[in-house]
């Protein structure tokens, strides 16, 4: 109970620092803020858009949470998502049944995620080198790869900003409004996620390795494979993240600036900080930045940049860094303190 | 191969940002304090670089007003880990976040534009006579002071005793705290004359995007360097190097052969990734490293 107050505390904080900027920019926050709402909950029909924005960042909210877990920093799945979107559209090349093609786009998306999380394992066990380092490289790396593909080999004839779109076939189809059957992949992968991490044995030996990696290794676990565990799995989610915009959101393709895809990946993180990396956690913060995101967009339209959520977020990941800031402004009650002393 | 030489005067300037940010967060680390958010602060003091010249119409107070953007956000995560004993890297991640933001939404409601070009009459000149960046001249100066405050002055001892054991530098009289927040400021000011140099003196521009991970390649550089400045000097020239490769490969038509010109960007990050792998020997890190230091 305590960690949700100190979390809403926290968001509360971001809300306000962003109100200031926007009063010392001159506007309203009040009525902005007020637009932001109605334009992300105020009607069934944004309703539906809020959700559907949210699926992704509960997929890379769990890359980034179940790196925590094995003790990794995984900041990989930016690019990691961006090549999971890419390959799930170039599954619109191929010629399968529809249904099929959904499910044969959504593991070879996957895959490629697995695929790219790969050598961040390979080069921390073998080289030393920090994951940090690895997955930001990494990003770059596929954003222009993604970059290339979009431009040079995938884009629409005819309509030159965006790649040609996905055959019906492959859409998840549609729930309400903007919201798709993604819905369901987004959700069961957070509950497998939950089952694996605390109902299955390999589950158990991640989350071993990151509590306390010499304790892990000397009960017999190996803290190697937890990480390459950790990470793949990671890989796969934020492949998915991707792949859903790609399969499950208009306009069904990838426009030619990546605008679509956006910042998925880094949003993952703050979504896991402030769902305090548990998969419900997490579905509670990905509808919080999945409305934050939405109702900016409508707020966008009275000329507030976007960017003005990226400065909410980034405040709100600064204070989640230090909990004892709030500690600061609260008076200590003596009953609490001696608590922690017993302990 | 004439195009590996032509690269030379680029790769100069490419090893500015990255010799800079590593040199400073190397100082950060030797006291015991991680900071990722090179990039952040980078894309921060670029901005207050920016305005500083464009409001004052004097380049150099810009470049001042980058350096002090740095510091401010070094205190900030500085205060975060050492008082508050908060997560380095969390901390680190949330100022990226913010520089981010800040500068999109700064230079669209103070310009009204994403990316601005700056004018030429906000840069800063070359140095006359040379016709290279007076930046080029400053980093290696800089390194030295750097090495030379690390190793040959009471402060560096100093910061080296609360990076490698805060108990028994508080026993016997220096203020862990002080002394950890003071090179973490340290290294937010060189972070942030990178930044100045990046809107000032080479890209001439401001964006969200500005520093293009070589706020993470400075990070790679601190490993490869193992904390020794004038290693991440060398270091700076090398990933600088490649830097540069791809810029006059993706900017001049011809150089590149038929390569494209997204392969082409893709140099600098996957010579980073090569360089650290590769890089012989592991880095050994001050003890107390990314550890609050709490008294008993």
């Amino acid at each position: 109970m305590k960690r949700v107050a100190e979390t809403l505390t926290v968001l509360v904080l971001g809300i306000l620092v962003g109100a200031l900027v926007m009063a010392l920019w001159g506007r309203d926050p009040w009525s902005s803020y007020a637009s932001l709402l109605s334009g992300a909950l105020g009607n069934t029909r944004a309703l539906m858009s809020t959700l559907s924005r949210s699926l992704g960042l509960v997929l890379t909210g769990l890359t980034f949470a179940v790196g925590v877990r094995a003790g990794l920093f995984n900041i990989g799945a930016q690019g990691q998502m961006l090549l999971g979107a890419v390959v799930a559209l170039s599954c619109g090349l191929l010629r399968l049944p529809p249904g099929l093609h959904l499910v044969a786009a959504l593991a070879l998306s996957g895959l490629a995620g697995m695929a790219w999380a790969l050598p961040v394992a390979a080069l921390k066990l073998t080289r030393g080198v920090n994951e940090v380092i690895s997955t930001i490289m990494l990003n770059w790396v596929a954003h222009w790869l993604v970059l290339y593909l979009v431009i040079q080999k995938l884009s629409d004839p005819i309509l030159g900003q965006r790649t040609f779109t996905v055959p019906p076939g492959m859409r998840f189809p549609v729930i309400r409004g903007e919201l798709t059957w993604a819905l369901v992949l987004a959700l069961a992968t957070a509950l497998f996620f939950w089952w694996f991490l605390w109902h299955h044995a390999k589950g158990y030996e991640i989350r071993a390795a990151g509590l306390n990696p010499r304790a892990a290794t000397a009960a017999g676990i190996s803290v190697k494979k937890a990480m390459t565990t950790a990470l793949l799995l990671g890989g796969v989610a934020a492949a998915w993240a991707g792949a859903i915009q790609v399969l499950g959101r208009f306009p069904y393709a990838i426009t030619s600036d990546l605008a679509n895809l956006g910042n998925l990946g880094f949003d993952g993180i703050a979504v896991a900080l402030i769902g305090r990396n548990h998969p419900l956690g997490i579905l509670a913060g990905a509808f919080f930045f999945g409305t934050l995101a939405t109702g900016a967009a409508k707020m966008g339209l009275r000329g507030i940049p976007i960017d003005m959520i990226y400065i909410v977020q980034g405040v709100i990941v600064v204070f989640m860094a230090a909990p004892e800031a709030l500690r600061l402004v609260r008076l200590r009650r003596p009953a609490a303190k001696a608590k922690e002393v017993a302990r | 191969m004439i195009i590996l030489l032509q690269v030379l005067p680029v790769a100069l300037r490419a090893m500015v940002p990255v010799t800079l940010c590593a040199v400073g967060e190397i100082t950060g680390e030797r006291a015991g304090v991680v900071n990722i958010g090179l990039e952040g602060i980078m894309t921060l003091s670029a901005f207050a670089a920016a305005i500083g010249s464009w409001a004052t119409g004097n380049p150099w107070i810009g470049a001042l007003c980058g350096m002090g953007a740095g510091a401010i956000v070094g205190l900030l995560h500085g205060f975060i880990s050492v008082y508050l004993r908060g997560d380095q890297i969390i901390s680190g991640v949330g100022i990226n976040l913010l520089g981010m933001g800040a500068v999109g939404f700064g230079t669209w409601a103070l310009w009204g534009a994403k990316s601005p070009m700056l004018d030429k009459k906000f840069w800063i000149p070359e140095v006359p006579g040379l016709g290279i960046s007076p930046f080029v001249l400053m980093t290696p100066l800089l390194v030295v002071l750097t090495w030379w405050l690390l190793h040959r002055t009471a402060l560096g001892l100093r910061i080296r005793a609360v990076g490698e054991n805060p108990v028994a530098a508080d026993v016997v009289g220096v203020p862990v705290e002080g002394v950890r927040l003071l090179a973490v400021v340290f290294g937010g000011a060189l972070g942030g004359l990178a930044g100045a140099f990046l809107s000032l003196d080479w890209l001439h521009t401001v964006s969200p995007t500005l520093p293009a991970g070589r706020g993470f390649i400075a990070l790679a550089n601190v490993v490869f360097s193992k904390l020794n400045p004038f290693l991440a000097l060398l270091g700076g020239f090398l990933f600088g190097y490649f830097d540069a490769l791809a810029i006059q490969l993706a900017s001049v038509a011809g150089f590149g052969g038929g390569i494209p010109y997204q392969f082409v960007r893709m140099i600098p990050y996957i010579a980073t990734l090569a360089v650290v792998a590769l890089a012989i020997g592991r880095a050994r890190f001050p003890k107390a490293l990314g550890q609050p230091y709490r008294r008993e």
